[in-house]
């Protein structure tokens, strides 16, 4: 047992060494990497434009929720005047950045997962290295310098429009005052709260992007399992493991923040 | 051996072992290609081949052996010499390995993109230029999938070729394509080679076209290359693997046909 015990654990250690260094060199790529700007277009528009409906979608019925649930549990306390202050805060600091996260997992991770799968099945990442192309600057760099840039902004358009959602169920159905509601916000919010925001999305955009690019990259290793099924499985842990480890990273980063 | 024929070996392969974990695949390979030849591997299944190939072009590390590039010996942990030999090289992969996402020009075009400082204009012109010396420039903005086996053969022969490299390796070139069609593509290889003068490197199980479309034929065997020769030799040797191969060969030529026969 202690054996096992110890071979996991080695097993684990060398693995996060491996995703280390997969990551260091996909950004030390960026050096040597001819039309990477072209390249970086192509990726936030699979990250950003593609992603932007599930976002949107999400975002508005986060908002709608927070109001009403808000409202009926402020309105115990006959505080209903903050329901804004409870609708910001609870999308800057904690729903916005990980239902985000969650979604572009979702839907552009799971995407890039299994493409660059595809790519290393029909061995076009080895055709990109016997072109003297480095493999990982072509098809994962872009990818990273994309997530640093769209998962914030996803995340703030994720936090206007769930507000907004907020403000619809708050404001038009229930009948709190619209005034109130958007002065409680501006009151409620500090700069920390953004900048707690910002720290998550960005932190979460890095870790799941490169999560699924190192699953993608690496599924001919998958175990007892080749081709299409390979592709399939090393997907299916991309999405499984970035999505945990987006909730145990917003802990962390929480813990340290708050 | 002359000294004229050394001179003119574009590589050189000694001693060549890899195993894959308990696995011995290649056992001490001894190798000549010389320059502007089309040199063609021969053997069953499984004897290695592939895995010969991509030792030389870098995709597989070998444990121990050497291999030297016009004259001089690679060092892959080298990474401006590794640079170097890749921008020399090209490599045709069994299954095209084209990128589906790309059209067929974008495809042709990859190479020069990410290794050149070329402007556009002149990438673009040379992609075209490939796509036309193959008889696809029909088809620039078409997707690798709208393209027939052929056709997608010949985009994955238009990329290779290019960056005008001095080697290509192929990789069963016809591997899961009918007769008529492996004829083709070795016509094709043949007739393309003349035309850009590249040393044509192929791996293959397919005796009859290999015969008839190169000039030098090594048989893989066991993981050692136990006869190397000129199609002639290669079809009148005595050397006891070599008829075994050939009549094996053969033996399924003569079953097809009896097949065709009863039909």
């Amino acid at each position: 047992m202690i054996r096992g015990l110890g071979r996991w654990t080695v097993s684990k250690v060398s693995g996060f060494g491996d995703f280390a260094l997969f990551v260091g060199r996909s950004f030390a790529a960026a050096v040597r990497t001819r039309r990477l700007p072209s390249r970086l277009v192509g990726a936030i528009y699979e990250q950003g434009v593609l992603c932007l409906p599930v976002i949107l979608i999400v975002s508005v019925f986060t908002g709608l929720v927070l109001g009403l649930q808000g409202y009926y549990v402020l309105n115990r306390f006959g505080s209903e005047g903050m329901l804004g202050a409870l609708v910001s805060l609870s999308l800057i600091r904690e729903m916005a950045p990980v239902l985000a996260a969650l979604m572009l997992v979702g839907q552009a991770g799971s995407a890039l997962a299994a493409e660059i799968g595809i790519q290393r099945n029909s061995e076009q990442l080895v055709a990109l290295e016997t072109m003297g192309v480095n493999s990982l600057g072509y098809v994962v760099t872009p990818r990273l310098f994309s997530a640093l840039a769209v998962f914030p902004l996803q995340t703030a358009l994720f936090v206007v429009v769930g507000l907004w959602g907020g403000s619809l169920s708050g404001s038009l159905l229930l009948g709190v005052d619209s005034g109130i509601y958007w002065s409680s916000v501006e009151h409620a919010v500090e700069a920390k709260d953004l900048q707690e925001c910002f720290t998550k999305a960005t932190v979460f955009g890095l870790l799941t992007i490169s999560i699924c690019a190192y699953h993608g990259f690496h599924a001919h290793r998958q175990r007892g399992a080749t081709g299409a099924r390979a592709v399939s499985k090393s997907t299916t842990r991309a999405v499984v493991h970035a999505s945990i480890v987006v909730l145990t990273a917003d802990y962390v980063i929480t813990s340290f923040l708050v | 051996m002359s000294s004229t024929h050394i001179a003119d070996l574009i590589l050189e392969v000694k001693d060549l072992h890899k195993s894959f974990g308990e696995r011995r695949v290649l056992n001490g390979i001894d190798l000549d290609v010389a320059r502007g030849s089309v040199t063609t591997v021969l053997g069953p299944s499984g004897a290695g081949k592939s895995v010969l190939l991509k030792c030389l072009a870098d995709v597989e590390q070998p444990e121990s052996g050497g291999i030297r590039f016009d004259g001089r010996p690679l060092d892959f942990r080298d990474h401006a010499a590794r640079a170097r030999f890749r921008s020399r090289c090209s490599f045709l992969f069994q299954g095209n390995a084209l990128f589906d996402s790309l059209t067929a020009l974008e495809n042709v075009a990859l190479p020069l993109e990410q290794t050149t400082d070329l402007p556009d204009e002149e990438i673009r012109a040379r992609g075209m230029e490939a796509l036309e010396q193959l008889e696809l420039h029909h088809h620039w903005e078409q997707h690798p999938g709208q393209l027939s086996g052929g056709m997608q053969k010949r985009l994955a022969l238009a990329r290779a070729i290019v960056t005008r490299p001095e080697l290509v390796f192929f990789d069963e070139p016809t591997a899961g394509l009918d007769p008529l069609r492996r004829n083709a593509v070795f016509s094709m290889i043949a007739k393309y080679q003349r035309q850009f003068g590249f040393t044509a490197l192929v791996v293959t199980h397919d005796v009859v076209e290999a015969l008839v479309a190169s000039d030098r034929v090594a048989l893989l065997n066991h993981g050692r290359i136990c006869f190397v020769g000129s199609p002639g030799e290669f079809a009148d040797s005595d050397h006891a693997v070599v008829r075994a191969f050939r009549d094996s060969a053969e033996a399924l030529r003569s079953s097809l046909a009896g097949i065709h026969s009863d039909g």
